[in-house]
């Protein structure tokens, strides 16, 4: 059974608060909530916290062999999982339209963007290459989703190192991370996804939806890009009609919060690599 | 005094008129036919143990935000389909509880309240079975009379832990007074987990339940002190 729609008295506060600018949990309209970013004992293991809403990413790799069409490049892999945990809007084997958004957009954002160099995967041509699987388990949704995974997901990937490999001729070895210190990979870019919800009349658009803001909200952005302006994903959802001026506004905003949001992150796995008692030769 | 005790412990509940409260069950199917109830009292829900100072009430506490109705309880409900005669109102349990739309005040065959799908209604639980899908009313079954039950119309609904909202209840507790000194503001506090708050100001509103999710034991459990120096924040 799909959760019923908001009752009407939340309706028309939500829609009162805003046009007064207030939303509901004290925050002004294009203000996020702060990601809190926390790391596992393995590397590649993330948790990351938009107020109540939860992610986990963990990264894996593995040696493969690669297809035949694409002998020199790696293999990344994405699983989502959104399971009635997240929220009782989620069933399993039934995925709810929103459900598929979120994996699509997920997989635009940190795979077709190119953010993972997956020449760099590629250890003997043809016959061995680097396979990362990046998982992705939604523990809570207290609303923007999407925006927390891609956190969670991009954040995972920077902060997994893989082990070190030598190849002699066609041997390849594999020296596991206590004989010599595991390499990240290497990253092209570090893309961040926002969203953005509209509703009708004279209302600002708003950042960070919280769950009762996206349901009644009329329509949706996601704008992924990266801290040095390079737009990777938009996408928009709802029929409200936007105007360039507000499109390009939206990505203004977009811009200065992954500048602030690449700080943070870099700030926090830096925090993370030096506390972790890593044997470096 | 309080004790912890897990699902299927027996609890040495004994009183010539016992009462049992939420999550005690006595067991009579399998009952020796002696008189003594003591070794077939068993939780059913770990939490502590309660008991009032005669001993004849007896119940357990705990928290959670699943709903389990319980009868002459009162909850915040909300309207998702009209049936018939009445309506179904979703109350946060497993199934959607049914209100007669004759359980009003005032409510006769020709002259029925018109409830839309979306509004929320204040109404007690006139039966929880656990087979059988809960009733709720609207009025005081004796007197006839609303009792403060009825559509709730306006203001804004918070959703809080079940533990939060009987502590709402407790005439003791800091919270309401305290905001009730400060502005004028109607609550209706139900067990489901639901709160539904109203003031002058959309700002004092969300003051409100701002203080409540701070307050709840599963949001950060906020103390007297806490909340005085949050409402200075708020500007309220």
């Amino acid at each position: 059974m799909r959760p019923p729609s908001p009752s009407i008295p939340e309706k028309e506060f939500l829609f009162a608060a805003l046009k007064q600018s207030l939303r509901l949990d004290g925050r002004s309209p294009l203000e996020s909530r702060p990601p809190i970013l926390s790391f596992g004992p393995e590397l590649g293991w993330v948790e990351c916290a938009l107020g109540k809403t939860r992610v986990i990413a963990h990264v894996e790799a593995k040696m493969v062999k690669p297809p035949p069409e694409r002998p020199f490049e790696g293999i990344i892999t994405i699983h989502s999982e959104i399971s009635p945990m997240a929220s009782s809007e989620y069933e399993i084997g039934r995925p709810s339209e929103e459900e598929i958004t979120i994996t699509r957009m997920l997989d635009k954002v940190l795979k077709r963007s190119d953010a993972v160099d997956k020449e760099s995967l590629c250890v003997l041509a043809g016959q061995r290459v680097w396979h990362i699987r990046l998982t992705l388990h939604c523990l809570a949704d207290a609303g923007n989703m999407l925006d927390c995974a891609c956190l969670a997901g991009i954040v995972a990937l920077k902060h997994f190192r893989r082990p070190d490999v030598e190849v002699i001729g066609d041997e390849v070895t594999v020296h596991p991370a206590s004989e010599r210190a595991p390499i990240p990979l290497s990253m092209h870019h570090t893309p961040f996804c926002f969203t953005f919800a509209f509703f009708l009349g004279e209302t600002a658009p708003i950042l960070d939806p919280s769950q009762l803001e996206q349901r009644l909200s009329a329509g949706l952005m996601s704008v992924a890009l990266n801290a040095q302006r390079e737009l990777c994903v938009v996408q928009k959802l709802g029929g409200v009609p936007l105007s360039m001026d507000e499109v390009l506004q939206i990505v203004n905003v977009a811009v200065l919060k992954a500048k602030e949001l690449d700080q943070l992150v870099d700030a926090r796995l830096k925090e993370d690599w030096v506390g972790r008692n890593v044997e470096l030769i | 005094m309080s004790t912890t005790v897990l699902p299927g412990q027996h609890v040495p509940a004994q009183h010539v008129n016992l009462k049992l409260g939420p999550g005690l069950l006595q067991n009579t199917g399998n009952s020796r036919g002696d008189a003594s109830t003591s070794a077939s009292i068993i939780a059913t829900r770990a939490g502590t143990l309660n008991h009032s100072a005669n001993g004849s009430k007896w119940w357990i506490e705990n928290n959670s935000r699943r709903y389990v109705p319980a009868a002459q309880e009162s909850v915040v409900g909300v309207i998702i389909q009209k049936a018939g005669e009445g309506f179904r109102v979703d109350i946060g349990s497993a199934q959607p509880a049914s209100l007669d739309g004759l359980a009003f005040e005032g409510a006769t065959k020709r002259n029925k309240p018109n409830l839309k799908i979306g509004n929320l209604v204040y109404a007690r639980v006139s039966l929880a079975h656990k087979d059988m899908e809960p009733e709720l009313e609207c009025f005081d079954a004796q007197t006839r009379k609303a009792e403060g039950f009825g559509e709730l119309k306006g203001g804004f609904l918070v959703r809080c832990s079940l533990a939060m909202c009987r502590q709402l209840l407790d005439a003791k507790h800091f919270l309401l007074p305290l905001l009730g000194a400060r502005f004028p503001l109607e609550v209706a506090v139900g067990v489901n987990g639901r709160v539904w708050v109203n003031a002058k100001d959309v700002r004092e509103t969300i003051g409100v339940m701002r203080c409540i999710e701070a307050v709840d034991p599963d949001g950060g459990g906020m103390d007297e002190a806490g909340v005085v120096d949050f409402l200075k924040t708020l500007g309220l």
